[in-house]
C-alpha cells in the first residue's frame, strides 16, 4: 500500500513518519495530528490520512470526521498565497462584502478555492481579530487593513506582478 | 540624565500597522547606546493609533501615535537625545508628574478607564517575566498559596463578586466550588478530594468582532497563567490546558514562552512555592477553527481531539470534564482579573461595578467609530459614554443608529437605549448579552437586516448540526433574511421569523443554539420599520442591500471623464468621452466603484422608486 501512495504524493513514509512517532501511544491527537499533515503535504490528502491512520491504528473515518467539523482543514491543494479575508461584523459593516465581491471577479473563484495557476487560494474567515483596521485580509502572514474593493486587487496584482 | 526607555508597540495591531519597520529602524538609530533601552510591548488598547511609540524617563511616560519611520527618527533626535518633546505626534502623557501643556490628545480616553485586566497591557516586554514580576506579578499567586487555604481563596473570589467574562457572568467563585467538591481520582491526605482535575482556559474567541482575549494573551500572558494557577490551587487541579485559537498565532508564541519561564520560576511544575502538595502545569491546545467550540462541552469534545459537538448537561464539567474528570473552565479575561483579586482583596475589586455586575469589564471597540481599540471601564459606565467619550464617537460625524454586543449571540442596542449602563442585567435587559464584549457600532449607512442575516448566515455556517432546530431552523431563518434582503419578502415573514426564532431557542441543546435568533429578534424589536421597508416598499433605507438600489449618473453634470467606465467591473458603464455616461441596471453589480471614482460626484444611489428589480415581488 505504501507503495502506491508514494506513487501521488512523493516521499510521503518519510515525510509523515516523524509526525507519526511524535504522536504514537498519545490519546486525543487528532486535531495537532491532521494540523502536522496538513502543514507537511499542504492540505489534507486522502492518502496521508489513511496511511497516518494505519499507523496508529486511528480509524480515517474518524480522522475525516473531525478533520472535516474543523474550518482550518483543507482537502484540495493550495496556492502559492493563501487570501484570507475577514469576514467578521466590524469588516462586514465596513465593507468587506464588496472587497470579497471584487476579489472573487478580479480572481475568478470564489471562497474555498484556488487559481488554475496555483497562485491564490480565497478563504473567508470569521475573525482575525483586527477589527479596529477593518475591513483586514491576511496574505501569507501579511495583514492587510483598511481595505477597498480597488486597494485588495491591487495588493494580489502586486504579488503577481513580482513573480 | 537618567536611563531613556523607548517602548514599541509590537502586538498584532501594531504589526498590522506597520510596526515592524519602525522598530527595525529604532534597533538602527539606537544600537549600541548605553544609556537607551528599547523595549518591545503589547498592545494599550489605542489600536486606531497604531504603530505607537513610547518614551520613558525621569518616571514620565510620552506616548506617541501613528509613528512611521520618519517620525521616529524626529522623536529619537528631539525627544531621546535632546530632551524636546515632538507635540503635533504626542497622543498620550501617563507621568507621575501633574498634567502640564505637554498633555496628549489622547489622554482623556485613558482617564476614564479602570485598568485591572488590562494593568500590565502595552507596559510591559510579554516575553520578559522579571517585568511582570516587577510589577506585582505572581504576588498573587504567592499569598494564595503561602498565606490563605484553598476555602479562603475561594472565598476571596467569590466575595469580589467577579463573574465569568466570556458573557454568561456565572459568579467565578461559585464555579470553582463545584470543582473543588468534585471528587477526583487520586485523593491524598492533604487534598481528600482528590488532585486529578483540569483547570481550562478558554482562549478560543470565535466572536466576530471581540479580540480582547488576543490582546491580553500577546500583551500579558503572564496574568493569565497565574490566574489559572491561582484557581487550580483553589479546586486541586493538577491539569491546565490553554485552549487558543490557531488564528491567534503571536498568542500561542508568548504563552509558550511564558510557560517556559513560569516552569523556571516555579511558578509551575511541583510543589510550587514550596507546597508541597500543590503541583500544576499547564499546556496550550490549539483549536481548529470552529465558533461553538466556546460553548464548554463542545471546548471539551475539542480537547479530546473530537469533533467539538456540545453534550447535554448534567453532568456538568464541574463533575465530569476533560476525559471525565473534573473541571473548571473560564475565559481569559477572568482569569487575568483573578491575580489582582487576590493581592489587593475583594473589596478593593467590588469597590467598582453596578448591582450584580462588579469590577471592570474590557470592550473591544470596533465599527464605524473614530477610535477603534481596547478599552477598560468599569462596569456601570453608560454605552453612551463609552461610545462617544471612548470610542471617540461616530465616523465621519455619521448617525449613530446602533451598537451590536455579544456577537452572534447578542443584539443591537438602538439610539434610545444608549443610557443603558454595562452591566449584565441592563444589558440582557435590552435583548443583547454582554457576551465577551465586542462592541460594533453602526452608523445610519449601514442596513439592519442586513446585519441581522450576516449574523444568521454565521451561526447557521457554525453550527454543529446536532439539534435539527439549529442545523434546519436557523437555515430558514437564513432564507426568509435573504428573500427579504433581495426585495422579495411578504409581510407573513416577520411572523415566520418570530415563530422560529422561539422555536429554535426552545429546541437546542447549547448556547450557539439559543442565542442564534437573537439578532434577528432584536432588530426586529427596535427597527422593524427597516424589515417593512424591505418588504413593502422595496427599499433599503440604508442603501446596502444590492437587490434594492441603483447607481445612476445624473446627465446634466457629467463631464463625460470615462474614469467610472474604466473602473466599472462588469462593463456596465457606457458613453462616448466627453458625452454624458449611462449605466445599465441589468449589468450593474452595485459595487459602487463608479461613484467612489467620479471627480465631479454625478453618480447617485438611490433605493426604493423607480427601481424596476425590485418591483418584481
Amino acid at each position: 500500500m505504501t507503495a502506491a501512495i508514494a506513487g501521488t504524493i512523493s516521499n510521503l513514509e518519510t515525510r509523515l513518519t516523524p509526525i507519526i512517532e511524535r504522536y504514537r501511544g498519545k490519546v486525543g491527537v487528532a486535531i495537532p495530528l491532521l494540523a502536522d499533515v496538513q502543514k507537511e503535504i499542504g492540505y489534507v490528502a486522502e492518502e496521508a490520512v489513511e496511511y497516518v491512520g494505519t499507523e496508529l491504528g486511528i480509524s480515517a473515518a474518524e480522522l475525516f470526521g473531525v478533520a472535516t467539523f474543523y474550518a482550518m482543514f483543507r482537502f484540495q491543494p493550495q496556492g502559492k498565497y493563501v487570501v484570507r479575508l475577514c469576514r467578521g461584523t466590524a469588516c462586514h459593516v465596513q465593507g468587506s462584502g464588496r472587497v470579497a465581491e471584487q476579489l472573487e471577479r478580479s480572481l475568478g473563484i470564489h471562497d474555498g478555492e484556488t487559481t488554475e495557476d496555483l497562485m491564490f487560494t480565497l478563504q473567508y474567515v470569521a475573525c482575525l481579530g483586527c477589527c479596529s483596521l477593518a475591513p483586514v485580509m491576511l496574505v501569507g502572514n501579511d495583514v492587510h487593513g483598511r481595505l477597498t474593493p480597488e486597494k485588495a486587487v491591487a495588493v494580489l496584482e502586486d504579488l503577481r506582478k513580482a513573480q | 540624565m537618567s536611563k531613556t526607555t523607548v517602548t514599541i508597540g509590537l502586538a498584532s495591531c501594531g504589526v498590522a500597522s506597520g510596526a515592524l519597520p519602525v522598530a527595525e529602524e529604532l534597533e538602527r538609530l539606537l544600537a549600541g547606546r548605553e544609556d537607551v533601552e528599547i523595549k518591545k510591548v503589547g498592545c494599550i488598547g489605542y489600536c486606531y493609533m497604531e504603530p505607537l511609540v513610547g518614551v520613558e524617563r525621569d518616571g514620565k511616560n510620552y506616548t506617541y501615535g501613528k509613528v512611521n519611520v520618519e517620525i521616529l527618527r524626529r522623536i529619537v533626535d528631539e525627544h531621546v537625545n535632546g530632551n524636546k518633546i515632538v507635540k503635533e505626534h504626542l497622543i498620550l502623557t501617563d507621568g507621575t508628574g501633574k498634567q502640564d501643556s505637554d498633555s496628549g490628545s489622547e489622554n482623556s480616553r485613558m482617564e476614564k478607564q479602570v485598568r485591572i485586566v488590562l494593568r500590565n497591557s502595552g507596559l510591559i516586554d510579554p516575553k520578559n517575566v522579571d517585568e511582570y514580576i516587577a510589577r506585582e506579578g505572581y504576588q498573587g499567586l504567592a499569598k494564595a498559596v503561602q498565606k490563605m487555604s484553598r476555602d479562603e481563596v475561594i472565598k476571596e473570589v467569590l466575595n469580589s463578586g467577579l463573574r465569568g467574562r466570556g458573557g454568561a457572568g456565572f459568579p467565578t467563585g461559585m464555579k470553582w466550588r463545584f470543582a473543588r467538591d468534585a471528587k477526583g481520582t487520586q485523593a491524598n491526605a492533604s487534598n481528600p478530594n482528590g488532585t486529578d482535575k483540569y483547570m481550562v482556559c478558554n482562549a478560543d474567541e470565535g466572536d466576530p468582532g471581540a479580540f480582547m482575549d488576543r490582546s491580553v494573551l500577546e500583551s500579558d500572558p503572564h496574568s493569565v497563567i497565574e490566574g489559572m494557577t491561582i484557581g487550580a490551587y483553589a479546586v486541586g487541579a493538577s491539569h491546565g490546558v490553554i485552549y487558543c485559537r490557531a488564528e491567534y498565532p503571536m498568542a500561542i508564541q508568548h504563552l509558550d514562552i511564558a510557560l517556559g519561564q513560569a516552569r523556571e520560576w516555579g511558578f509551575l511544575g511541583k510543589g510550587i512555592l514550596g507546597d508541597p502538595d500543590f503541583d500544576f502545569d499547564i499546556y496550550v491546545k490549539e483549536g481548529a477553527g470552529a465558533f461553538v467550540c466556546g460553548e464548554e462541552t463542545a471546548l471539551i469534545a475539542s480537547i479530546e481531539g473530537q469533533r467539538g459537538m456540545p453534550r447535554p448537561r448534567p453532568p456538568f464539567p464541574a463533575n465530569s470534564g476533560v476525559w471525565k474528570k473534573p473541571t473548571n473552565i473560564n475565559n481569559v479575561e477572568t482569569y487575568a482579573n483573578v491575580p489582582w483579586i487576590l493581592l489587593h482583596g475583594a473589596e478593593a475589586f467590588n469597590r467598582y461595578g453596578h448591582g450584580r455586575s462588579k469590577g471592570t469589564k474590557v470592550f473591544a471597540l470596533a465599527g464605524k467609530i473614530k477610535k477603534g481599540g481596547l478599552a477598560e471601564v468599569p462596569m456601570g459606565m453608560p454605552l453612551r459614554e463609552v461610545i462617544y467619550d471612548i470610542a471617540g464617537g461616530i465616523e465621519n460625524d455619521r448617525k449613530f443608529k446602533a451598537v451590536q454586543l455579544g456577537g452572534p449571540s447578542g443584539g443591537c442596542v438602538p439610539e434610545h437605549l444608549l443610557d443603558t449602563p454595562v452591566d449584565y442585567e441592563s444589558i440582557n435587559a435590552t435583548g443583547a448579552i454582554m457576551g465577551s464584549g465586542g462592541m460594533v457600532v453602526m452608523d445610519e449607512d449601514t442596513c439592519v437586516v442586513d446585519v441581522a442575516r450576516f449574523f444568521l448566515a454565521f451561526v447557521q455556517k457554525e453550527s454543529c448540526g446536532k439539534c435539527p432546530f439549529c442545523r434546519v431552523g436557523t437555515k430558514r431563518m437564513l432564507e426568509i433574511l435573504e428573500r427579504i434582503t433581495r426585495g422579495e419578502g411578504v409581510l407573513e415573514d416577520i411572523d415566520k421569523l418570530l415563530s422560529l426564532a422561539e422555536q429554535i431557542k426552545d429546541g437546542s441543546l447549547c448556547g450557539l443554539g439559543q442565542t442564534a435568533p437573537n439578532p434577528v429578534q432584536t432588530t426586529l424589536k427596535y427597527f422593524r420599520d427597516e424589515y417593512i421597508a424591505h418588504i413593502v416598499e422595496k427599499k433599503c433605507p440604508a442603501k446596502v442591500c444590492a437587490a434594492l438600489i441603483r447607481y445612476s449618473i445624473d446627465p446634466s453634470r457629467c463631464i463625460g471623464c470615462a474614469r467610472c467606465s474604466k473602473v466599472c467591473p462588469v462593463k456596465a458603464i457606457s458613453g462616448e468621452v466627453k458625452n454624458p455616461h449611462h449605466i445599465d441596471e441589468e449589468v450593474c453589480v452595485r459595487c459602487g466603484l463608479c461613484k467612489k471614482t467620479c471627480p465631479v460626484s454625478c453618480i447617485e444611489l438611490s433605493s426604493g422608486d423607480t427601481d424596476p428589480k425590485a418591483s418584481v415581488a
